[in-house]
């Protein structure tokens, strides 16, 4: 009986799982992986086996692959950025903690300094998963923190981009503002009592102090719960512009001297129970608004992380993975003009290292062996040899991506369309609201202020700079699991105005997923090892064409160098090596209809040609004729042998140019802007780099071996390019949507609008329908989106 | 009836006490985080050695693997 229990419900002790392959056994205790029985180690090691007694089985399951290092924590700048406070004996830093998740989470991570004496003190933030860490930082460096969290199975999640101690601050004010208004509100309710009870005339002077104590209560109300609306409606008017916080204020502000005159004046009691209950439903609605934001918050997710690739290493062979699955250890290839994913460690003897993404320093940089590379440095000449010393980080590259170096000087469209649509809407409410105030004060002025009142409240346009942010962000999404991968937000609006289509041909149109290279030489067996060695280097599809097709032991090259457009040379044993166009090598040319050539060189003498039969992508045709007359060119940086196949399959009204370099490409492309056209352009990244960057959108397309352009705007799948005309439909839909998400809430203003006017709205009815219309508008947007997305992307 | 003046008085400044007590509270960060503070209460001890309970620990662990 013991014996099948034991087999069914043998549990790690550390994480709980079902032990299954591997059940390693310590102290007559089953753990699931040699992790569990680490981390089981290192706390028994210590003394804190009261982690286990807490909480059954409450460790974290270690995957072990998942070891990283934080070395680059130690870098000043980050540092700088992720500490909450630095001096040279003690440092205080947030780590958010995903894997907290019960009281032996907190004893453990609280009880640190067990495990290291120089942490100071640890305090865990349960609900928000945060632990804030006071160490010394002479004692224990920052990524000793973070390792050693990792090593007991608390993995930091370390985000370079927020600054998270604001918004905190922000939440505080709110709830604070809240809570006054709140306690104004209510007490003002309880003195009006005998107004609303109709007992004024019984004593007079009572009723007189019940509306002096309101009054006095109304001040803290309007002072500071409700300053910050008062507040931005001045600086606007400083700047003599209109936002939607103007009438707002225009209303409170209305509110608060009427009823001050009357109560001071004793003509009647004032609307100070509206005018702080209006504060209140207001300060509430801004609560509950960011409540439901921050659960719809469209942070990118993994999702949505493109896919790059690097050459490992593996199995006598150098083979593509995924940068995000290199371990650390891993020997990967860096080639020319490729980014370095992850800080490694040079193990060739010498590289050229340019920084420019990190640093903006435009220099290469010499590296000798052992040296650390870091992480978006890009290897320029000769390619390295890397051993991987930090796993990669996706938010390192992607922010590497969105550095102001890349940005397109071309600011939001979309967000100066809302500004000016907002301005002219609140002079237009402005408008109205003072109609109706003149027309109730003809009719019956008791009224005017508080209709005046709820007209300004109901109409403000706010939902209408909701929307734009929550469409663009479920479609950058949708891109996301399509496999297009944008920078950011901004690319889709561009995207949706592309009306002229550039196509680079090799690596694009054509691809090298069949490889198929005839080789035509005299060459001998080591020769052709010193080609595949140079050709090795090169990220250019024919490059890898190459270099595939042939084999041979890979030597070191020197000198390397490439000549966008014409060819790669380098030297290997004193003989100059060239491959690349007849030109570049100095051979005769050669012209077929369905092949394309290399020529090779050895010491300037022309040796032999591979040929090499380009397959077209498949299903690309349809798309292109659904592109129609959106297609513009196909540019080349071959010779014209693949006119008639480039005909067949564009049609006869593309332009095709060819023996285009780089330079001419940009050019072309500067060309047909000035025409006013919004060009689009699809390229591999390598040669057509500039070309991507003039481009109003610049999209690389990737095959296996992706290589990081981060002058493109987006990066797209090869698989996936016969989906580009859907995918650029639905950039275009996405402003249909958002244009629906307008009028939605321009009619929802209409309407209440109207009850607002005639009288039959009042103030805190339109104070409290004021955030339901934002929040719906904003759930309409990311709905419409993933119904387009669906309806345009799986029919085919 | 001048009494009730004066009780309402009496009543809002308690109220407003209870108010700047509340305001307190909030900036001070006591509704940061409600739950881990109800644990570490339970916790033996925070001292460095850590030492001391060693032997009760282990009786813990025991009785937790069969519960």
């Amino acid at each position: 009986m013991i014996s099948i229990e034991t087999e069914q419900d043998l549990l790690c002790y550390h994480c709980g799982l079902a032990c299954e392959k591997e059940t390693q056994w310590l102290e007559e205790k089953p753990f699931c992986c040699s992790g569990c029985k680490t981390v089981f180690e290192i706390l028994s090691a210590n003394h804190l086996c009261e982690y286990y007694a807490l909480d059954k089985t409450p460790g974290i399951f270690i995957d072990e692959e998942s070891e990283q290092s934080f070395s680059y924590l130690d870098e000043n700048a980050i540092r700088k950025k992720i500490l909450s406070f630095d001096s040279s004996e003690f440092a205080k830093i947030i780590f958010y903690v995903p894997a907290i998740h019960c009281v032996s989470c907190i004893w453990l991570l609280e009880n640190l300094n067990r495990l290291d004496a120089g942490i100071l003190r640890s305090e865990v933030n349960f609900a928000r998963k945060k632990v804030t860490l006071d160490f010394h930082p002479q004692k224990v460096k920052l990524s000793r923190v973070a390792a050693l969290l990792t090593s007991v199975g608390y993995v930091p999640q370390i985000d370079l981009g927020e600054n998270p101690s604001n918004e905190n601050l922000v939440d505080k004010s709110l709830v604070s503002k809240l809570a006054i208004a709140g306690f104004c509100f209510g007490n003002i309710m309880l003195f009006s009592f005998p107004e609303y009870l109709g007992l004024d005339q019984t004593d007079q002077r009572l009723s007189h102090f019940f509306s002096w104590l309101n009054l006095i209560l109304s001040w803290p109300v309007f002072f500071y719960s409700g300053f910050g609306y008062l507040q931005s409606a001045f600086k606007c008017f400083k700047h003599r512009q209109i936002n939607i916080d103007v009438p707002i204020a225009a209303g409170l502000i209305a509110l608060f001297l009427r009823s001050h005159y009357d109560i001071i004046s004793a003509t009647g009691p004032g609307y100070l129970d509206s005018f702080t209950g209006l504060v209140f439903f207001l300060l509430i609605g801004r609560w509950f608004q960011g409540k439901t934001y921050e659960s719809l918050s469209f942070e990118r997710d993994f999702k949505s992380y493109f896919p790059l690739a690097v050459n490992k290493f593996q199995d006598g062979d150098w083979k593509p993975v995924v940068i995000y699955e290199l371990q650390r250890g891993d020997i990967i290839r860096i080639r020319n003009r490729e980014i370095v994913p992850a800080d490694s460690i040079l193990k060739s003897d010498k590289g050229l290292i340019d920084y420019s993404f990190v640093t903006g320093e435009s220099k290469p940089m010499k590296a000798n062996l052992g040296d650390l590379i870091y992480a978006g440095g890009r290897v320029i000449g000769t390619p390295v040899t890397l051993v991987v010393d930090t796993k990669t980080s996706q938010s390192n590259l992607t922010s590497l991506w969105n550095s102001t170096a890349f940005r397109k000087r071309e600011e939001s469209h979309h967000q100066k369309i809302i500004d000016s649509v907002a301005r002219k809407f609140t002079w237009v409410v402005m408008g109205i609201a003072m109609v109706t105030l003149m027309y109730w004060y003809w009719v019956s002025p008791t009224e005017m202020w508080l209709v005046f009142t709820s007209v300004l409240m109901v109409a403000c346009p706010c939902a209408l700079a909701l929307a734009a942010p929550f469409t663009y962000g479920s479609m950058l999404r949708v891109f996301g699991r399509h496999q297009l991968y944008l920078k950011n937000a901004d690319v889709i609006e561009r995207m949706a105005n592309i009306d002229a289509i550039v196509f680079d041909k090799t690596g694009t149109v054509t691809h090298n997923q069949q490889p198929d290279a005839q080789f035509t030489s005299d060459l001998d067996k080591q020769e052709i090892a010193w080609v595949k060695s140079l050709a090795i280097c090169s990220t250019h599809p024919l490059s890898n064409l190459i270099a595939k097709s042939i084999s041979g032991k890979i030597v070191d090259v020197d000198q390397y160098n490439e000549l966008p457009g014409k060819g790669i040379m380098c030297v290997v044993d004193d003989h100059l090596i060239k491959i690349g166009s007849s030109n570049f090598v100095g051979a005769k040319p050669k012209s077929s209809p369905s092949h394309s050539f290399v020529f090779v060189s050895i010491d300037n003498e022309p040796r032999g040609f591979f040929s090499i039969a380009l397959t077209v992508r498949e299903n690309l045709k349809p798309m292109l004729d659904r592109l129609g007359s959106r297609c513009e060119a196909v540019l080349s940086g071959d010779n014209e042998k693949d006119l008639n196949k480039m005909k067949v399959l564009f049609g006869c009204h593309i332009r095709m140019l060819f023996n285009q370099s780089p330079l001419d490409k940009l050019e072309y492309i500067r060309n047909i802007q000035l025409n006013g056209k919004k060009v689009l352009m699809v390229g591999d990244g390598l040669n057509d780099a500039g070309a991507l960057k003039q481009a109003d959108v610049g999209i690389a397309v990737t095959d296996d071996t992706g290589v990081f352009t981060p002058a493109c705007d987006g990066i797209l799948q090869g698989s996936q390019l016969q989906l580009l005309d859907k995918l650029l439909s639905l950039a275009k839909s996405s402003s249909t949507i958002l244009k629906a998400s307008f009028a939605l809430s321009f009619f929802y203003n209409a309407i209440a609008l109207s009850f607002a006017v005639s009288g039959h709205l009042s103030p805190l009815v339109a104070a409290i329908l004021m955030p339901i219309s934002s929040i719906s508008v904003v759930g309409f947007s990311s709905l419409a989106v993933r119904f387009v997305a669906s309806r345009k992307l799986t029919v085919s | 009836m001048t009494i009730i003046i004066l009780l309402i008085l009496v009543s809002l400044t308690i109220a407003i006490v209870f108010l700047v007590i509340f305001l307190w509270a909030v900036r001070s960060g006591q509704y940061d985080d409600t739950y881990t503070p109800s644990v570490r209460i339970l916790f033996e001890d925070k001292g460095k050695d850590g030492k001391d309970s060693k032997d009760s620990k282990d009786g813990k662990v025991n009785a937790s693997i069969n519960p």
